[in-house]
Parts: C-alpha cells; structure tokens; sequence
C-alpha cells in the first residue's frame, strides 16, 4: 500500500485487509471520478501547461524570464504567502471556536449557525463590493468614525502596505471562514459526546480535552479543510483586487492580468504553474505531517 | 426524519428532470433565427445595456440579440469559436484594442466599407480599419474622447488669469495645489484604479502636449519634465484615485470636483445636474493640447452566422439616427459627418462642446491607440502605467525608471517592427529615440 | 447549617452569559457586511452618494433593484443557474460519495496521488485554460448548452466532494458498519442503512458548498456558453463596470437564493447534534 493517507491507521491491519477482500475495491469506486477529470481536464490542462514553455521556435524559457523580471512578480510572490500564512492559522482558530461555541448548545445556536455559513453564499466580487463599501474613503466605516466626532481614516491608501494587508485579510477572513466552520461542524457531529464526558469525568481540563481529545477525533476534517482552504486561497483574488486595486498584487490576480489584460498567455500559464507547484507541495506537507503525527 | 428526505429526494428527482428538458433558456435572444448574435465589450452596465438595446430596437430593421461581456470573455470566445472552426455569432464589436489582436478571425470588410463612402468617416479613423494590415477589417462604430469635468465650485480657486477652457498643464496643476489647499483635501483627481483609464491620460495627454510624440521621445528630456509635472500633480491629487475606476462616482458624491476622464465614464456625473458642472477641454502644454481618440469598430467573424443580416445592421448603425442615439443615451460620438442635433440632454451637449473645442484648437496633437501591435498592445500600456506606479506611487527617481521602461518599450517595439503612428513622426519602424 | 454551595450554579451562569456574548459577536462581525449590502441595495441613489453614510433605512428605494431584476436575461439566467446548480449537486454526489467512501474505507494503492490528481484541477488557475476547454466544448457540441457548465462544474467540485466526503466517513466508526453486515447486509445495503445516514452532515456541507461554488461561477460559465448564460455569467463580471446602486442590488439578488439554499440544507448538517450516537 503506498501512501493510505486518509485510512484509518490505528486499526488492526487483519481487520482492514479482510474489509478490503469484502467490500467492493476501492478502485472501482474510485474510477468513475478519474475518468470524469481525464476526460474533461487531460486535454485542456497538457494545453495549458505547454503554454509556459512554447514559443515561436519550440520550447522557450521566454515567457518564464518576462514573469521574474516583472516588477510585480515578487511582491506578488509575497502578498501571496504572507496572506496565507497569516490567514489560515487565524481562519482555522477562529472557525474551530465558532464550532465549539455552537456545539455548547447556546440559545439560537441554529440561527447563528446560519448567519455563520452565509458568507459561504457571498461570491469573491460581491464580497470584494461588500468591504469596499465598508473601506473606502467615504465609507460606512469612515462615516461610523464621523458620526462619531472622530477624523475619517483613509484605510486603503496605497502607500500603507499594513493596512492594505489587514484589510484584504479582514475581508478574506470573513468571506472564507464560513468553508472551514461548515467541514469542522460536519466533523464534529460524528464524535459522540461520551468521549468528552469521559475525559471530563477523569479531570481534564477544557483545555485539556480540547487538545485530547477533540482535535485529534477531528484530524481527517481539519486536514480536508486545511487543504481545500489554502488552495482556494490560492486562487481567491477578487477580494484584494476589489479592496486595493493593483496595489497588493497576488499570484493569481497576476494570472488573470497577464492573461485576461495583457494577452500574454504564455507568462500567464507560467504564473498558473507557479501557483500550482506551490499549492501542491502545501498539500503534499498537510497531507504527510498531519499522517505522521498519527502514526507517530 | 426519513420520510421528508425521502420525498426531498423523490421531489428532486421529480423536478431536475423537467428543469433540464432543455439544454437552457435564452438569455440574449439570438436563437431566434434571422437575430444578429452581436458579441461587444461595450455598454457591459446594466442601464446602458438596456439605454443601447432600445435604440437597436428603435432604429434597425432587423432584430438584433446584443450581449456585452468583459474584455477577457470576449477575446477567449472569439479565439476558441475561430479555432474550432465553428463560430456562433453574427457580429463583432469592441474598441479598436480589443479588436486588433483578433483581426485574423474577421473577414475583410472593404465592400462594405465602399458602400458606406457617404456617411463620411473621417480619414484617421479610415486608416485605423486595417488594424496594422493591408486591408480594412472592421467598420467604424463611434468614437470618444477624454476631457476633464468640473464642478463649478472648484472654479473659486481657479489661478488668476487662467480660462477654464484654456488652460495650460501649469495652471492646472496650479489649481489643483490651491484648491487642496483651500479645502483642506485634494479634491483633483484621476481614473488610477486597476480598470481606470489614467495611463491614457501619460499616453495621450501629457506626453504629446511636453513632447510632442507619445513614443519616440519616451525617455527624451522633455518626458522628464513631463514626468516630474505628473509627480507633482499627483501630489495634488486625491490619494484615493488609486481605487477610482470610472471618475462619475467620486465626482457625483463629492469625493473629488475635477478630474479627467473618459467622457462616457463622466456623464453620470453631471446627468442630474448640468448646471452644477462644466465640460472642458484636457489642458495643453509647451508642445500642443494632446488629445486622444478612442475608436470602436464593428467586425464580421470568419464563418460568421446571418451574414446578410450583420451587414444590414453594420449599416443600420452608420445611418444618422443610431449615431446620434447612442450619443444621446451612452454618451459616444458619431464616426460619420452626422451633425449633432441641438436638443441634446445638458451633461451630453456640455461634453460634444468641450470635445470639440479640444479636437479642433489650433494646436491641437492627436493620439492614436498603437497602431498594428495587435496583443502587445496592452503591453505598450502597461509600460505606461509602471511608469505611473514607479514614479508617482514608488516615488523612485524619473530618470532611472524612465530609461527601464524605455527598455522595455523598445524591446516590445523591435519584436512588433511596426511604422510609427500619431502623434510620432512618420519612420518605416517605430523605436524608442 | 451551612448554605449550600452556590459556586458551580454561578460560574454556570456566567458560563452561559459568556457564551450568548460570544456568539452575539461573531454574529455581529458576520451579519453586519450583509446588512449594509442589503441597506445599500435598497436604497436610493442619491443616498448613496451622501457623507456620512446613514446606517438606518432612511431612504428606502426599490428602483435599483427592480431595474437590475427587469434587465435582459435576469429571469431565464436565473432558470439557467438553477438548473445547472442541481445537476451539479446531483452529478457530483452521484460520482463523488462512492470515491469518497473507496478512499475512506478501502486500501488501494496510490491513493496520495489520487487526491494530488484530484486537487490538481483545483490548484491550477483555470483563467489559462479557457481557449482550450471553450475549444473542447466547441467540438463536441456542447458549447452553449446547460449541458456543459454543468459537466464543467461537476469538475470543479469533485475534489472538493470527494474529500469533505472522505473525512466525514472515516469518522463513522467501522463496527457500526460491522455489526450491519453481522445482520445480514450486503454492503450496499450496510452503506445506505448505517454508513450514509451517519455521514450526511458530511455530505450535506459538501452538497452546499458544491451548489454555492456553481451558483457563484462567473469564468467557466462565461466561457462555455453565448446565449444561454447563468446568472453570474450574465450580471456578475459586469457589476464591477456598474454604478455603485446596481453594484448593490446585484451582489443583493445572487445571493439571495444561495441564502435559501443553505437555510434548506442546514438541518441535514446539524441532525446529529443533541442524539446520542451509541
């Protein structure tokens, strides 16, 4: 078996060998999803890839020079890992403690799960639209800041980075925390509550069950979620566009301008590789660090 | 709990059927045969949409299904539809630069444009329907330009001795330090945000009015003074212009009271209230008033459905009446020698006053779009807008960002060898001097 | 006598004080942006435009909004989204719970590289892949049709089924599944009867998230058809070219039926809450 990495390795191996002579192969069940993405994506994506590296005469590194000597590109490059960085810890803390807040049965718990998981519903644009409204130089939080007696601030000025950043990742935390607090909900409902109980009865402390007892149950969920949330967060660019124009440049926003503005499509699949090559290697990090730690 | 997922399920599998009985509802209305399929850039906004379908609904005989889509949809169903040999629409339209990197997909159009040799295009524009080729490719739609809108109350700090409609770079630039002075903001401001226009206004404007050429004097001592000015100016300017895409909404709320913009992209802002704003022409500098034109053209796809139909409505919209209307409703001016009717709306008539006052001063400079560089195009641009970036928002020493870009510049002129075009003296091969 | 001890009975209290304030902010933090989206867009024009802006209703205006909604297109694209949102939902649950449940359940080789395969599609910007998928479509006649945004948007969300799906089935405990077929299930019957109702939460978070990612899709929809646009494909690229009024009122109407679509979907995701599971 090469890398049986959502499998469940605590269990004795006799029991899962036998299961697996049981139920129907896993490859069979597999296969229709394989076909379906061959079918659709083989041939466009050998097309897409070759784009990078075609030129007039065969291949060429042209269009990978143009993308490094870009201006843009490193900050990019930056922005990129510094948003995803900060913002998936942040994302993940706040979203397993909206779910432990629901899962302590408050009054309206229902009524707050459903305003939680809205956002979930707000495209990237009209979540982009949303917070300009709320930024902007004469916006709802300036003119809060006014009635108030205090000075308008101008929040996305181009020349502050800081706050170019923290306001694109207020807006992606509100926007994508939605994703992660629906998977780790849908995780949790599968852990009884006897286990907790059980550890409570034995004095654990909250903390201590948390950490446990809880995370541990909800590792398959919180690896789904973690590699979901960093490659959409990849590719989300409306928001910081939106927010801040092209003066927070991000990997994917780049993607778009070279291809879609400038009509370059060579340097724009050379950017798309990047942003490939990166979010698989985080995947293939989550994928083996969170196993291992299992296996231990 | 399991008899409602049940019948959830069962009404699911009751409804998607009927829902999918059809491969979709039409949402332009060209699967009516004889409809035009009209694929455009323009008029994407939802009230000019419905402004532009009224006055094809109004003026031409033949129906026509219009569907406007943002610049990459647009380039990206042309080029897939011309590629696979099987093109789904009648008729093209766009502005010239979304046209020109395209122009092996449309059939050539110099029949038609014989027949139209009385509407009267003027001869720049007839030169641009090649699209850097030999023969024309696509007929002239209409037209615009950029012009600078102001509200009348900024006109209490006008610089003493300076005529609104007459002013030089310096005495703008005078304007907007003593209006943000007085008001305590920058109340100036230009298109900088990431689909704004203001790497037109280098382009078109400054460069051509301190250089007199647009690419060919790139990196010349006259640039960087012309580059300096920018800087300075924009120390004068709104900060906020760096998320202003379409120049109406900071104007109509108050946010800036002068700014240059496109004048399709200012109309909203004196549409209300005419009388709380003035049109006037862009300022001039040592060289000329630099002004730039901004063409739309319509073109016929290769292996294009309802041929004879699209060519009724190219010449449909040629006629007198769709020229003015869509003046009158979108705020772009006729191509052909129509003259404007004196009952235009108040922001509009103000707007073809200033345009033409601007297109018709002594020293007057026009600029093209670049001429034949087809996609490198927007590449051209960007080095514009870099420069803008560096030196306005970087604040990285003029000299040195302008010979980068003139680097870059060059490199991307040698790989296009295309003839210098307006304002640029005429040489066989364009380069940077 | 001493009084009984009152200590836990308060810290309980407090608990649960703490807790209502807890969620009341989270609340706030999530539900303000929506309602000043919903503010906005009913609102007037020229109320837009003021400074400060007011936070109360006070210029209440459905002009906007029923412009937006009466403009071409608004009503078949919205039959349109439907109808490609459902089939979606169905094709990916169809192709998607069973890999899930193979790459829970059963040991096969390469199932590392399977969910690299499958992440794939998703981790690559799908902007570079327009020509040729517009093209593939074009060829096999699909082009403009329901027919392919549906079969592209099964795509695009298989991955993300597939793999909520899988952790939601590895959290069903094996014995349950054991103990069915002790009974005398096949193991269809053992997966319907046991497996499936245990995971729906799973397959419930990824069924709403698969038909909000297609409700929301503006690229491959735009790309694939000409007359027969969804929803976002006809209104959302060019809202950003929009007034700031219709801006509102369009990012409003999206989102609305996504909002009924989740409230739907809600109970299957929360029923396990509260029932004791053994």
């Amino acid at each position: 078996m090469a890398a049986p990495t959502l499998d469940r390795e605590t269990e004795a191996p006799a029991r899962r060998t036998c299961r697996a002579r049981k139920g129907p192969p896993g490859l069979l069940l597999i296969a229709p999803s394989l076909m379906f993405m061959a079918l659709l994506f083989g041939w466009p994506m050998v097309q897409g890839v070759l784009l990078a590296f075609r030129g007039d005469q065969g291949f060429t590194l042209e269009f990978v020079q143009r993308m490094v000597t870009d201006a843009n590109f490193w900050p990019a490059v930056r922005n990129t890992l510094l948003l995803i960085v900060v913002l998936i810890p942040v994302q993940f803390a706040f979203a397993i403690a909206m779910a432990l807040l629901l899962r302590a049965k408050p009054r309206l718990a229902n009524v707050y799960f459903f305003v939680w998981a809205i956002p979930l519903a707000v495209s990237d644009l009209a979540a982009g639209l949303v917070w300009l409204a709320v930024l902007t130089d004469r916006g709802y939080l300036n003119s809060l800041l006014v009635s108030l007696g205090l000075p308008p601030v101008a929040w996305l000025a181009f020349d502050s980075w800081t706050s170019l950043f923290l306001a694109v990742l207020i807006a992606e935390l509100w926007r994508a925390t939605s994703l992660v607090l629906v998977i780790v909900v849908a995780g949790l409902q599968g852990i009884p509550r006897d286990y907790e109980e059980a550890a409570a009865v034995f004095g654990a402390s909250p903390w201590q069950r948390l950490w446990r007892v809880l995370l541990p149950l909800l590792r398959p969920s919180l690896q789904v979620a973690l590699i979901l949330r960093t490659i959409l967060a990849f590719q989300t660019f409306a928001v910081a566009r939106a927010l801040t124009g092209e003066n927070f440049p991000v990997l994917v926003g780049e993607t778009y301008r070279w291809y879609v503005t400038l009509q370059n499509p060579g340097v724009a699949a050379a950017l798309a590789l990047v942003v490939l090559v990166l979010s698989m290697v985080t995947s293939v990090v989550y994928l083996r660090t969170l196993r291992s730690e299992e296996v231990r | 709990m399991r008899p409602v997922t049940r019948r959830a399920v069962l009404g699911g599998l009751l409804a998607t059927p009927l829902l999918a009985a059809c491969a979709g509802f039409d949402t332009s209305g060209a699967a009516a045969p004889g409809t035009v399929g009209f694929l455009s850039t323009q008029f994407t906004p939802v009230e000019e949409r419905q402004r532009f379908e009224k006055v094809l609904r109004s003026q031409l005989p033949v129906p026509v299904a219009y569907n406007p889509v943002e610049g990459g949809v647009f380039t990206t169903t042309i080029k897939s539809q011309a590629q696979a040999r099987n093109v789904r629409t009648a008729l093209i339209g766009g502005l010239y630069n979304d046209l020109a990197p395209l122009a092996d997909a449309f059939d050539d159009v110099g029949g038609l444009l014989g027949q139209l040799s009385g509407a009267g295009y003027p001869d720049e524009i007839l030169k641009l329907t090649t699209l850097g080729g030999t023969t024309p490719k696509f007929v002239p739609w209409m037209q615009a330009t950029y012009i600078v809108a102001v509200n009348k109350q900024a006109l209490q700090w006008l610089p003493s001795g300076a005529d609104v409609r007459e002013l030089t770079y310096d005495q703008y630039l005078a304007w907007a330090r003593a209006a943000q002075a007085a008001a305590g903001r920058p109340v100036f401001g230009i298109p900088a945000g990431p689909k704004g226009l203001f790497y037109r206004f280098t382009q078109g404007y400054l460069l051509p009015s301190f250089t007199g050429g647009q690419v060919t004097t790139f990196r010349g001592a006259d640039a960087e003074a012309a580059w300096t000015y920018m800087a300075d100016l924009w120390a004068a300017t709104a900060p906020a212009s760096t998320n202003f895409e379409y120049m109406q909404e900071p104007l109509a709320r108050g946010e800036v009271l002068v700014a240059w913009d496109h004048v399709a992209r200012l109309v909203g802002a004196a549409k209300d209230k005419p009388d709380d704003w003035l049109m006037v022409p862009a300022p001039r500098g040592p060289k000329g008033r630099g002004y730039m034109l901004v063409l739309a053209g319509l073109a016929l796809p290769k292996g294009g459905l309802e041929r004879p139909a699209a060519e009724q409505v190219i010449r449909g919209i040629a006629g007198a009446g769709m020229q003015v209307e869509t003046l009158r409703q979108n705020a772009f001016f006729p191509v052909t020698s129509v003259p404007l009717p004196p009952d235009l709306p108040g922001a509009i008539a103000g707007e073809a006053a200033a345009v033409k006052a601007q297109a018709e001063s002594r020293d007057a400079i026009l600029s093209l779009p670049p001429v034949g560089l087809g996609s490198r195009d927007a590449q051209v641009g960007q080095v514009f807008k870099d420069s803008f970036r560096e030196i306005c928002l970087n604040r990285r020493p003029v000299r040195q960002v302008l010979d980068e870009q003139a680097e870059r510049l060059s490199a991307l002129l040698a790989d296009a060898k295309v003839p210098c075009w307006s304002p640029d003296p005429a040489a066989p091969v364009c380069a940077v001097a | 006598m001493t009084a009984p001890d009152r200590a836990p009975l308060r810290r309980h209290r407090r608990n649960r004080v703490l807790l209502q304030v807890a969620c009341v902010a989270v609340t706030a933090f999530m539900a303000v942006p929506l309602y000043l989206i919903t503010l906005a867009a009913v609102s007037s024009r020229a109320s837009l435009n003021a400074f400060p802006l007011s936070f109360l209703p006070t210029n209440l205006s459905l002009e906007t909004l029923t412009a937006f909604l009466s403009s071409t297109g608004v009503v078949p694209s919205f039959g349109n989204s439907l109808i490609v949102g459902l089939w979606t939902l169905v094709l990916s649950l169809l192709i998607g719970v069973p890999a899930a449940y193979g790459l829970a359940r059963t040991a096969f080789a390469g199932k590392e590289p399977y969910q690299l395969f499958l992440l794939f599609t998703r981790a690559l910007p799908i902007v570079v892949l327009s020509v040729p998928l517009a093209q593939l479509f074009l060829t096999t006649g699909l082009y403009d049709t329901t027919y392919a945004v549906i079969l592209l948007h099964t795509a695009l969300s298989l991955p993300t089924t597939i793999l909520i799906c899988a952790s939601v089935f590895l959290a069903v405990p094996v014995d349950v599944e054991e103990a069915a077929r002790v009974f005398g299930c096949t193991p269809a019957q053992a997966f319907r009867q046991v497996v499936a109702p245990m995971a729906l939460p799973g397959i419930a978070a990824a069924a709403i998230f698969t038909f909000v990612q297609s409700w929301n899709e503006v690229l491959a929809a735009s790309i694939l058809t000409l007359n027969r646009r969804t929803l976002p494909a006809q209104v959302l690229s060019s809202l950003g070219d929009s007034p700031l009024a219709y801006r509102f009122a369009g990012g409003f109407a999206l989102v609305l039926p996504a909002l009924l679509f989740i409230a739907l979907m809600r109970r299957y995701l929360t029923n396990m809450w509260g029932s004791t599971i053994r």
